[in-house]
């Protein structure tokens, strides 16, 4: 039994970043920013931020789940 | 001036990332607690990670809170020169330690640095390392949890005390649960939590000033008011003829020697806090990769770090770095009657100023990300070295390997409770803590020389290593003590032997120490060893450059070999101290 489990850290992090993601786009199109902070003209970045977030986040997952079935099905592994 | 530090209070959302993130990183520790079976899967993860895990956790480890916020400040202080601490002041050594030495810690399988030392050399050479770490990995992260608490007070007005004692906790159930491994997976997690937190904070700020080009325009128009050249905060190399010359006060060949070779080699090469991750990986090819692996990162860090602090100088106008807070209540002032800035907020107010809710509340979890990687890099050394190289060696050498897993826990537990006690009495003896930190830079100024001996020397013995290191570190204390940077008194900053001579900047003052301590170390530990009788040959193979078969990669795509990446990336280095020479 390797000391890393069966846990492929791709699958937290991408979780994460997905779930962050999500909850800062949701919160910038629905929170705007106003006047709140005296500096920023980078307009949306909780939304745009939070895509960039979200797609990061989406990828390490997707990643992680082609890992785990080219594990799954050892002929199809690469060399 | 002194403009208020808490422009936009923390709201539902901002607090939901921060437990969202604390949630995950216990997740992770939860979710290993099964797997740790032996105590090498505890401490060493059981050899078993790939490279690029092992290369983004030595980043991380060593990307503590104090890092974070002390670069910024320096980008505040000295500008891009500041990047020497990651160019020339990290880069090449990481280069050396996973093409040259990963052979001799890998391959000699080794459970710890220390314990290399034994094995090369004698009982006393590994005694005297491993002591001095283990007091220094509890101490520093002492330092930097108070750091960090005093931090989340000024910010946020969060209790000191919550602040420490929570943060610690968290990491204290993570390691407990999941050992090095659950450090490891939390390290690569909190590694693009902070790419994530400050490369925002970078663009936006960047779009404020006007782009490199109008923040350069800028720094330029307050370097002169300074009376620096126009280029001083945007040049790294400009200006390094003479210590007078820019604004870190050292000329090029102190920063070459003292920091480039001294300082960074000995840090790099031979802490355990960054070996140890590359020691936990898969296999040899894996653990030469590590530290190259981090190398790539770490080059482009500068511009995460340190340019917020730049930004921060300039962005507005007058900036936004607070005034220190002189004892009357009002802004510091100097000698000169200059307000005294306060450079360790820089960083954090810009968090402060350009995130509205949201993204701060990710700023904010980047920095304690931040902390809490360089805390679990601390306890995850500290708990292995006083398992393996004191506990099992002095106290029961016949111990178990389940009794040696708790006793790995217990260690981990009460290095925590160590650090947090460090932490209040930093709080209250600020004095003490400084003294501590010289005595421990006294006595790693002069490691590389023992380490680059013993690995490429056969004839160094173990007594010419010990004494070459107690001379080193004598030397180190000596050197401090007839020297004193310019506008200090004796005491604490040096000079308590008489001063003999004045540099120009501290800065200067601890590079020419350390290039002391390691020529000391370098010619006492050869004459000793010439006086003495060597191990025979036998004896050190595996351990020792010219008696250790070349080791062949089992890489087979030319972007996998070590030296390929090497070469790579020392082009690369190349190429960005050219742009910003």
């Amino acid at each position: 039994m390797s000391a890393a489990g069966n846990l492929d850290v791709r699958v937290p992090i991408g979780a994460l970043f997905t779930l962050l993601g999500l909850l800062l786009t949701a919160y910038g199109l629905f929170e705007p920013v106003s006047a709140q902070a005296a500096f920023t003209r980078g307009g949306q970045i909780n939304l745009w931020w939070g895509l960039v977030m979200l797609v990061f986040g989406v990828c390490m997952l997707l990643i992680a789940r082609r890992r785990r079935r080219s594990a799954a099905t050892p002929s199809s592994r690469a060399p | 001036m002194a403009t208020a530090l808490t422009p936009v209070g923390l709201q539902w959302i901002d607090y939901t990332i921060i437990a969202l993130y604390f949630a995950f990183v216990l997740g992770v520790g939860w979710r290993l607690r099964r797997s740790m079976e032996t105590s090498a899967d505890f401490f060493l993860s059981g050899r078993s990670l790939p490279a690029w895990i092992t290369g983004l956790a030595f980043l991380s480890a060593n990307l503590g809170a104090q890092e974070v916020i002390g670069m910024g400040a320096s980008g505040a202080k000295y500008g891009i020169s500041t990047s020497h601490f990651y160019w020339i002041g990290a880069v090449p050594a990481m280069l050396f330690v996973g093409l040259f030495m990963m052979p001799f810690y890998y391959g000699s399988k080794a459970r710890s640095v220390p314990e290399y030392l034994r094995l090369r050399f004698d009982e006393k050479t590994r005694a005297f390392n491993a002591v001095s770490f283990a007091v220094m990995t509890v101490f520093s992260s002492g330092v930097s949890m108070y750091a960090m608490g005093l931090l989340m007070h000024l910010l946020l007005g969060w209790s000191f005390n919550a602040s420490v004692l929570v943060s610690a906790a968290i990491v204290l159930a993570y390691i407990l649960m999941g050992g090095l491994t659950s450090a490891i997976y939390n390290e690569v997690l909190q590694f693009f939590l902070i790419v994530f937190g400050f490369a925002p904070l970078v663009i936006v700020g960047l779009n404020e000033v006007g782009g490199w080009g109008g923040l350069k325009a800028k720094l330029a128009v307050l370097a002169i008011s300074q009376g620096h050249p126009a280029g001083a905060y945007t040049h790294a190399w400009q200006g390094m003829d003479a210590p007078a010359h820019n604004l870190i006060g050292v000329e090029w060949f102190g920063v070459a020697m003292g920091l480039g070779f001294v300082l960074s080699f000995g840090y790099w090469c031979t802490d355990f806090l960054v070996v140890q991750r590359a020691m936990a990986a898969d296999s040899m090819d894996s653990a030469r990769r590590t530290p190259l692996i981090a190398a790539v990162p770490k080059m482009v860090f500068p511009f995460l770090v340190i340019l917020p602090g730049m930004i921060a100088l300039v962005i507005g106008g007058a900036g936004i770095i607070p005034a220190k807070v002189a004892a009357g209540g009002g802004p510091l002032l100097d000698a000169a009657g200059k307000v005294v800035l306060n450079y360790d907020l820089a960083t954090p107010s810009m968090l402060m100023h350009l995130f509205p809710n949201g993204m701060l509340g990710l700023g904010l979890a980047a920095l304690l990300a931040s902390f809490m990687s360089g805390m679990a890099g601390n306890v995850t050394a500290f708990n292995t070295v006083w398992t393996y190289d004191l506990y099992q060696t002095y106290i029961r050498p016949k111990a178990d390997d389940r009794h040696l897993m708790w006793i790995g826990r217990v260690a981990t537990v009460v290095g925590i409770g160590l650090a947090i006690a460090a932490a209040y009495v930093t709080a209250s003896f600020n004095n003490i803590m400084e003294l501590l930190q010289l005595v421990f830079a006294f006595v790693n100024a002069p490691l590389f020389a023992t380490f680059f001996l013993g690995m490429f020397w056969r004839r160094t013995t173990g007594h010419g290593a010990f004494l070459g290191l107690l001379a080193g570190t004598a030397a180190a204390a000596i050197h401090h003590g007839l020297t004193l940077p310019a506008g200090a008194v004796a005491g604490v900053k040096g000079g308590y032997f008489g001063v003999m001579a004045t540099f120009a900047s501290e800065m200067g003052q601890t590079f020419w120490t350390a290039i002391y301590a390691w020529i000391t170390c370098f010619v006492v530990t050869i004459v000793v060893s010439m006086l003495t009788r060597p191990r025979a040959a036998e004896e050190l193979v595996g351990l020792v450059y010219s008696l250790t078969p070349r080791t062949v990669g089992t890489a087979t795509a030319l972007w996998q070999k070590p030296a390929f990446l090497g070469v790579v990336t020392l082009a690369l280095l190349t190429i960005l101290n050219i742009i910003f020479y």
